[in-house]
């Protein structure tokens, strides 16, 4: 009786077992950054002292690039975190509002080039389209000539190469097919009565556009607005390539200099600036997910 | 009677009002996706560099294709390429992704959903810090994590395992970010096979594996293979991981990567846009192609109906 009941928590505990191996690179690779955030130098997942005694050592010192009087970064956090969001917001609101017109018209109107247009976006959808960015490179570079939109606005610096309005430009373009089809399937599944009584009373598309059809899709702003924000939030290839001083450009430029660097760096501020930059994201998931395992298959909706 | 007048004023209302709706993402699609589709192909054809700028260069036809035909590199970057893809499709996107989801959809909800969220962690981590943790994991004693808890303990010199093997390190990075698409994609569709079926296979006295393989599977047809093309076309083309890991060296150039670094980011300073390219164009023809072959099979006319509110 006994050795089957023990058999029976075997095969229970087996998929758990495997499922805790296969999963194990990444639970180290989380709890290594955590540790040596917080140790003076760290040996594996040990936090060690100066005079190498195991399990000592712990330290806040590494986070005092926050404050940075010590110059530890030769570049300002604050400034860098400030880019940073100012990218994650600008591709949040630009993919997120041109998504909701475009999907809106895919959805509700009909005209002449309608099915080409959507097969067009679902075909860049699935388009590679990193395999353009060389050739980005020559638009920005093109728009970088024209005056003002180029590089003279304020804040964003303009929209041309080497500035944030033309990392956020491309971002936008690069996720809009997806915005755009996810968009329209929201707009698809809101009732049609709604939308025919406020057009017969004479409303104009614009307003049943705005006051009556973006209202009924809130969840799909919501999944879109926060997929967008941690897509922008976290953008690497796009500010690398197309800003000129990493050092000075985003959060995750500066990391990967920092990493890449040949003398070494202290390991313990490269984690920490890491997990800064992770922590949000983090709490941000923990909160959000119902809303981003919604794109996440919504972005495939319908293909299976 | 007074319908008939409505679908009159609405039709009249339409006017051109879904221009003004589209212009916005027209634009941007023109901007950076059409226009840099018209600029590959048209640059590849020049000798385009940095030394001869963009005023200077000349029409050289085919000549970036016959040097990347007779390059001395181009077998290694391409059977690198293929191998790379292969291996991560076989044994992450696809075997990883339908392993994960087969274990999390039979064990508790709230264990599966667990496991499935952690899995998706490293699709979310910005890939600079989620490289920079796989480079401690692999790197030399006494700071990498594998050697302290997996190798030391079993008397295997300690060594930084990326340099030692580089292959494995991309695969498994790309690997463990590429999991969690299929993993969800299945998961749904495992999810949805109706619950009678499952249930008979088990009164018929079918074990686990019996039941993945003659009930899940087939039952999960489509969602393998969508999932199959759709990734071998994004590990094909993507290097960002590649990027921060290796840079490209010991031996990872991928083809994308070989593009990127001839034409944008390279030591010398010397942009070839013209063979960059070239390189970078073999990739957007295999992209066009594949996107009007996703599109005609996973029977995407049906998601193209026409709207209804113009026909009440």
């Amino acid at each position: 009786m006994e050795s089957i009941s023990t058999k029976q928590k075997i095969s229970k505990g087996f998929p758990y077992l495997l499922l805790i191996i296969l999963s194990l690179p990444i639970i180290l690779g989380y709890l290594w950054i955590v540790i040596s955030t917080f140790s003076t130098r760290c040996y594996g997942l040990v936090p060690v002292d100066q005079q190498e005694r195991y399990f000592r050592g712990l330290t806040l010192s590494n986070w005092s690039f926050l404050t940075d009087k010590s110059k530890t970064l030769n570049t300002s956090i604050w400034l860098l975190t400030l880019n940073t969001f100012i990218i994650a917001i600008g591709l949040t609101v630009g993919v997120v509002l041109i998504s909701m017109m475009a999907g809106y018209a895919l959805s509700r109107i009909k005209f002449p080039g309608r099915k080409p247009f959507l097969s067009l976006t679902l075909i860049l959808h699935s388009f590679p389209s990193v395999t353009l960015l060389i050739s980005i490179y020559f638009v920005l570079r093109w728009i970088q000539a024209i005056p003002v939109l180029g590089r003279g606005l304020p804040i964003i610096g303009g929209f041309g190469y080497n500035t944030l309005g033309g990392v956020i430009l491309v971002s936008i373009s690069l996720q809009l097919p997806l915005g755009i089809w996810l968009m329209k399937g929201f707009f698809d599944n809101v009732s049609w009565d709604l939308e025919r009584a406020a057009l017969i009373d004479g409303c104009s598309r614009w307003r049943t556009w705005w006051q009556i059809m973006v209202p009924q899709i809130r969840p799909g702003i919501a999944a879109l607005s926060i997929f967008s924000f941690m897509e922008g939030w976290k953008s690497f290839l796009i500010p690398y390539s197309f800003m000129t001083s990493h050092a000075k450009a985003t959060l995750s430029t500066l990391l990967n200099e920092m990493l890449s660097e040949s003398s070494p760096v202290n390991y313990g501020t490269l984690a920490a600036v890491g997990l800064f930059q992770l922590l949000p994201v983090i709490l941000f998931y923990i909160f959000t997910q119902k809303y981003l395992l919604n794109i996440f298959a919504g972005g495939v909706k319908g293909t299976a | 009677m007074k319908k008939r007048e409505e679908i009159q004023t609405l039709k009249q209302s339409t006017g051109l009002e879904w221009l003004w709706f589209l212009l916005p993402s027209m634009i941007l699609i023109i901007l950076f996706f059409f226009l840099p589709v018209l600029i590959t192909l048209f640059v590849s054809g020049t000798n385009m560099s940095s030394s001869t700028g963009f005023h200077n260069w000349k029409w050289v036809g085919f000549r970036n294709y016959k040097l990347i035909a007779v390059h001395p590199e181009t077998s290694k970057h391409l059977w690198l390429t293929i191998k790379y893809v292969a291996v991560t499709l076989v044994f992450f996107n696809v075997g990883m992704a339908l392993v994960i989801s087969l274990i999390t959809t039979h064990i508790s909800r709230r264990a599966g959903y667990f496991f499935r969220a952690l899995w998706l962690l490293p699709r979310i981590t910005p890939t600079v810090i989620y490289v920079m943790m796989w480079k401690f994991l692999a790197a030399n004693a006494p700071y990498g994590v594998l050697n302290q808890i997996f190798f030391q303990p079993l008397g295997i010199k300690p060594q930084d395992w990326l340099s030692a093997a580089p292959f494995l390190f991309i695969v498994l990075v790309n690997g463990y970010i590429g999991a969690s698409f299929g993993m969800i994609i299945f998961t749904s569709a495992i999810e949805a096979i109706p619950k009678d079926i499952t249930i008979a296979s088990q009164v018929d006295g079918a074990n686990f594996l019996q039941r993945v393989r003659y009930v899940i599977i087939p039952y999960i047809k489509w969602p393998l293979l969508f999932v199959t093309t759709y990734q071998t076309l994004s590990l094909l083309t993507s290097f960002e991981q590649i990027l921060v890991l290796t840079n490209g060296e010991f031996n990872t150039e991928v083809w994308s990567l070989w593009a990127y670094h001839r034409a944008l980011d390279n030591y010398w300073g010397n942009f070839q846009w013209g063979f960059g390219n070239a390189l970078a164009a073999v990739l957007v023809v295999i992209g066009i192609i594949l996107g009007i072959v996703y599109m005609r099979y996973f029977k995407f006319n049906e998601l193209v109906q026409e709207p209804k509110i113009e026909n009440l």
